[in-house]
């Protein structure tokens, strides 16, 4: 199989990436090598062999219940690329048409 | 002007503190009049923060007066990887999209640097978002291995590998998602640890992959790596995968360096054809030596190890592609073509477009088809499967014997621009470093020597089970106590001199 470059612009939106043209020509057959080289592992993957998706295999870690600090309005805005009495402001959410 | 200073080992450094030989705003003035001689040349570091490093200095001065206790790496100075959250300078993670981000909180692993006087004189530069093998990510541009300024220092830590080769920096903090504390420190002649996952807490690290991210020391020695080892390992309730158990230890293994009895494993899957003929040389030489240390040498076969380089490139952009979703230019970093007509999904994704480089639009894309409908089972799933699978190799190769041994990568630095426009290059970098980081198991490079074929440095790879972080000091002691007496000093006294470089000129130069 191989990716074109409108497959790429396709998970490019998924990803909520903009991409040039000159990008999607140059990302398809790149993405198309690595996935060429990692597609052995379908190979050796048969149907009984638990998945690992950590390596640590931790469950329900608990803290105990008690009071502390948090980050101030002030903080937590610090860094806001547009804040608006004491809130982020964000662009239009809604289409026009809504 | 030259200064012995810059050469002392952080644990000399610190007892000269303690004792009043040298003060700590002295040792620390000294290597910053190296950053400031050097750095142009090296580009280490993307911030230095001279004035708080010096006050930070002062404190401890003020301390030692007082007669108050000092820890044991108090005073000493220290160069942290711009990935760790660090209040008063920005955190950028080599990326424009966080070029004026600057944390609210530190990092545990910060947290526990300044609560032990050490003095942070800046932060490294790095590939973006640690994803890459040589810093050519970053988006403020590349270090440069000070062996050979032509060269890479590694990656994704390259900036405190850099910063430690041209004595920048006696110690520095990196971080290891699939080799980019050890492939850097092996490139660069110097030691790197990656703790066992769950060791040092990801607390305020900015995610590459959740579940192989791993903060840990840099040093020039194993046994100042052992020292910041214990600073800034052990339990943090921040991080819910931070193991609740203590420390191992770490500084004893260093300080004894005796391997009698030990079965070290080596390898068989890392190492051969693509090997460098240097670096398989100086590897043999290497456990040849820890044969004579009283070790016992085995030979160990891992079969799915083939498989860990495919799986680490599925796993890790499907991580990546989450991770990377919280930047949005909502609630922080950078913010483009909000003109009050375009929707809040098409600001997002312009910033996206214009604030990742092409290295993490590369993950994220494929981490998105990876975990898309339809391919996620060949993908994504199988993936997961050969972890289980590599981890029940190093389960076998664990009941043979107490460490396994490789060579830290299949190369000597590379040269910039070699590989960048090739990816797949580029990852084999981490050829021999990954199946740790599947695994969770402790793992470290140690340098072994240079490469008669070109002079450049070679790395030794020891991996140990999950919590038995303190074999991998014993042997890396082991190896730097046979090897600097082979040698007649450490490894990095070989290394060129940089132009208006501080550092003095070694005994035998002198």
């Amino acid at each position: 199989m191989s990716l074109t470059p409108d497959d790429v612009a396709r998970l490019a939106a998924l990803a909520r990436i903009e991409l040039s043209p000159a990008e999607l020509a140059k990302l398809a057959p790149q993405l198309d090598v690595i996935l060429e080289s990692v597609a052995s592992v379908a190979a050796v993957a048969a149907g009984d062999i638990p998945p690992t998706s950590h390596a640590l295999p931790l469950v329900n870690v608990f803290r105990d219940d008690v009071v502390t600090g948090s980050l101030t309005q002030q903080q937590v805005l610090a860094n806001a690329p547009d804040a608006d009495t004491g809130r982020f402001r964000v662009p239009r959410i809604l289409d026009e048409e809504a | 002007m030259t200064t012995p200073i810059l050469r002392r080992t952080a644990a000399d450094l610190a007892a000269a503190i303690r004792t009043g030989e040298l003060t700590a705003v002295e040792v620390t003035e000294t290597f910053l009049a190296q950053i400031d001689a050097v750095d142009d040349q090296v580009h280490a570091f993307l911030a230095v923060d001279g004035e708080r490093a010096l006050e930070t200095a002062r404190r401890v001065d003020a301390k030692r007066e007082a007669g108050e206790p000092l820890g044991p790496l108090a005073g000493v100075p220290i160069a942290v990887k711009d990935l760790l959250s660090y209040v008063g300078l920005p955190t950028t993670a080599g990326s424009r999209i966080l070029e004026n981000y600057r944390p609210v909180y530190n990092a545990t692993v910060v947290q526990r640097l300044i609560d032990n006087d050490l003095v942070i004189l800046g932060k490294t530069n790095l590939d973006e978002f640690a994803m890459g093998s040589s810093t050519e990510t970053s988006a403020f541009g590349p270090s440069h291995n000070p062996w050979d300024l032509d060269r890479i220092p590694g990656g994704s830590g390259g900036g405190s590998s850099a910063a430690l080769a041209a004595f920048e920096a006696p110690l520095a903090i990196g971080t290891d998602t699939g080799g980019s504390i050890r492939q850097p420190a092996s490139v660069t002649g110097t030691v790197g640890i990656k703790p066992t996952y769950g060791g040092t807490s990801r607390f305020g690290v900015i995610a590459m992959a959740s579940s192989l991210d791993q903060p840990g020391p840099c040093a020039r020695t194993v046994e100042d790596a052992a020292l910041l080892h214990e600073v800034i390992c052990g339990h943090d309730p921040l991080d819910s995968t931070s193991i609740d158990q203590p420390v191992p230890p770490v500084l004893e293994a260093a300080r004894s360096g005796d391997v009698r009895g030990m079965r070290i494993g080596v390898v068989t899957e890392l190492g051969g054809e693509g090997y460098a003929p240097g670096v398989e040389q100086r590897f043999q030489e290497a456990v040849a030596l820890l044969q004579d240390a009283g070790a016992e040498i085995v030979e160990v076969s891992c079969p799915h190890f083939v498989y860990a380089l495919p799986a680490y490139y599925l796993i890790m952009p499907a991580e990546v592609s989450s991770n990377l979703a919280r930047y949005d230019g909502m609630r922080y970093g950078l913010r483009v073509g909000d003109d009050g007509a375009n929707s809040v999904e098409q600001v997002m994704t312009l910033t996206r477009g214009q604030g990742f480089g092409e290295e993490a639009k590369r993950r994220i894309i494929l981490g998105t088809y990876a975990l898309s409908s339809g391919y996620y089972d060949a993908y994504y799933g199988s993936a997961q499967k050969v972890r289980t699978l590599i981890a029940r190799d190093f389960d076998a190769a664990f009941a043979q014997c107490d460490v396994l041994v490789s060579p830290s990568t299949p190369t000597t630095a590379f040269r910039l621009g070699e590989r960048v426009d090739d990816p797949l290059a580029m990852y084999k970098a981490d050829l021999c470093t990954i199946p740790s980081n599947l695994a969770g198991n402790a793992s470290a490079s140690f340098p072994c020597g240079l490469a008669p074929e070109d002079g450049l440095p070679v790395g030794f790879q020891v991996i140990a089970p999950p919590m038995a972080d303190d074999r991998l000091y014993r042997v890396g002691a082991a190896l730097e106590r046979a090897l600097v007496q082979r040698w007649g000093g450490p490894l990095l006294d070989g290394a060129p001199l940089l132009a208006h470089s501080l550092l003095a000129p070694t005994d035998e130069e002198k």
